[in-house]
């Protein structure tokens, strides 16, 4: 009896080795880490809606959402019920694929970004070597989603608010591309693993980018709520001005996949920050291990500080916005690029710039 | 069927309906939307030759930026497009003269076409897998052709200067916004607070 059930036990793992040495198998592998990767995502943007209003409320010393569920768990669920069952309006004379295209595009561009994002080390969907510049190529079409849900919507206030989101999006990624050129230059590399590598010194949390390219961690930061709409720089959808700007006519599941599009999308600003300038899964203290909490820690810290930022600032005036874009981040991140090369090649502090020296 | 040979056709074939359907389209939107699919379909073609590099500039570039402009652009237009397709008639014959030439270019390139006897050597060498391309784009660009990659930029610099001057005029008779004034203004000069006794007013 038990010979036949080893028996047995050795056809399966001979059959199992055989479907995952075959490209079915790889295929189902990758599917099945898909999937991982968007539940992580869905589950981690349901918490955040809860964390994000809880402490918009503990600002404002409201109590927040509490009586779904324990704490209010269950609010970001019964919400999310709430929108998918309403029923969806197409408003008259709009472009109806676009108008359902644009929802699509938003959502499905912000998921698509974290497929070469690492939580640990190796713990990624993709590792591309151009991975930085993937997410870069990534979060630059989220900008459609804006657009043509604007212009779809066959209405003046949307139209004003994606016209705006175009402009400013498209203003800001110039100054996160220039911040990034910097980090790449230090790295030599644009792979997040060589790029968190890079930062694994002796020193713990002195040993990363942070420190280094200190003024360019705030502009990084700054122009990611400017990147993702969020607020002083909501200005696509402020409400004072345009209503709801390019989501006035969104209703139901698209308006759904909006708002998650746009959580997602800042949830991977949290991940970019903590990968390129804080260590991403490195602990900050030389002795401790290190592992996927220090990301998943790091992430959540500077989602705490977003949301603060909502909480605690007046919304921008449009004009000082690009202002502020073009006559003060660019110029500085240019300078900042240059300084950077500089200091890389003629080996400032040793080491300290050029880290491609000393392996990693 | 192997599945970059899947791939490959799928994006062939997207890049082309894409081509195809940014000229036939009526609404001038969906002629950029679909020459957004064109493009991100020939990045996808340029991963399948091995050249990741390229393929994301393209998609920063092409689709993230200009795209964006052309689309901005034609959103704001507001063209009579009835009227510019009645006059299609006019500019038939004109237009299939241009798609004649053109072809005739083709049909006599591609007839004295030979490829020269390196080239045949690269097309069937694998991509060196120790060098990463971004890497070797920077050392053929910044090294080897860096004279030329520089002249390219000065070329663009120019152009864009030019573009510039043509276009700024400073109009004297209109009032300006004078950010920083803006935001260096002193609450306490702008604002004096008056302690009104009640029923006295100023």
């Amino acid at each position: 009896m038990t010979e036949i059930f080893s028996q047995l036990i050795a056809k399966v793992e001979i059959v199992t080795a055989d479907l995952i040495a075959s490209n079915f198998g790889l295929a189902l592998i990758l599917i099945g880490q898909g999937l991982l990767m968007a539940v992580f995502l869905l589950l981690s943007a349901y918490f955040l809606i809860y964390a994000d209003r809880k402490i918009w409320a503990a600002v404002q010393l409201r109590r927040g959402p509490n009586v779904v569920g324990a704490f209010g768990l269950l609010q970001s669920g019964a919400d999310m019920l709430k929108l998918v069952f309403k029923e969806i309006v197409v408003p008259a004379g709009s472009d109806k694929f676009v108008f359902f295209l644009a929802p699509v595009v938003s959502f499905v561009m912000a998921i698509l970004a974290w497929a070469v994002i690492p939580l640990n080390d190796g713990w990624q969907l993709s590792n591309l070597n151009v991975a930085i510049l993937y997410v870069f190529a990534i979060s630059s079409l989220e900008v459609y989603g804006v657009i043509m849900g604007g212009w779809a919507s066959n209405s003046k206030y949307p139209f004003l608010g994606s016209l705006r989101s175009a402009a400013q999006m498209i203003s800001y990624e110039v100054s996160i591309g220039l911040v990034i050129i910097g980090v790449i230059i230090s790295t030599g590399s644009m792979n997040f693993g060589a790029i968190v590598a890079a930062q694994d010194t002796e020193y713990g949390i002195l040993g990363w980018y942070w420190l280094p390219h200190l003024p360019m961690l705030f502009l990084f930061f700054i122009s990611a709520l400017a990147e993702t709409n969020r607020p002083p720089f909501d200005l696509p959808e402020a409400e004072s001005e345009l209503v709801a700007g390019f989501q006035v006519e969104y209703s139901s599941t698209p308006f759904l996949l909006f708002m998650a599009g746009e959580l997602i999308a800042v949830f991977l600003m949290c991940a970019l920050t903590s990968l390129l300038f804080f260590g991403g899964w490195l602990s900050p203290i030389p002795g401790l291990p290190d592992g996927v909490f220090w990301m998943l820690l790091k992430m959540g810290f500077f989602f705490f500080i977003f949301a603060m930022i909502k909480a605690i600032t007046p919304r921008y005036r449009y004009d000082q916005l690009m202002r502020l874009g073009w006559k003060v981040f660019l110029p500085f991140s240019l300078v900042w690029v240059v300084f950077v090369a500089f200091a890389a090649k003629f080996e400032f502090f040793g080491s300290f710039y050029a880290r491609y020296l000393v392996g990693g | 069927m192997g599945a970059a040979v899947f791939a490959f056709y799928l994006f062939a074939l997207s890049t082309i309906t894409g081509g195809l359907f940014t000229v036939l389209s009526r609404n001038p939107v969906h002629s950029v939307l679909w020459l957004i699919l064109s493009f991100l379909s020939s990045a996808g073609l340029f991963i399948l030759l091995g050249a990741e590099f390229v393929a994301m500039l393209m998609i920063i570039v092409y689709v993230g930026a200009v795209a964006v402009l052309f689309l901005f652009v034609v959103m704001m237009l507001d063209v009579d497009f009835a009227s510019l397709k009645a006059e299609m008639a006019k500019y038939l014959p004109l237009g299939l003269l241009i798609v004649i030439v053109l072809l005739m270019e083709l049909a006599m390139g591609l007839a004295v076409w030979v490829p020269s006897d390196g080239a045949k050597m690269v097309l069937g060498a694998p991509i060196p897998s120790d060098t990463h391309n971004t890497a070797a784009l920077g050392l053929l660009i910044y090294d080897q052709y860096f004279l030329l990659f520089q002249l390219a930029g000065l070329i663009l610099l120019v152009a864009m200067i030019g573009a510039i001057v043509l276009t700024l005029r400073h109009r004297k008779d209109v009032k300006r916004q004078d950010i920083l004034t803006q935001i260096y203004r002193d609450p306490d000069e702008a604002i004096s607070l008056k302690d009104v006794k009640p029923g006295q007013g100023l």
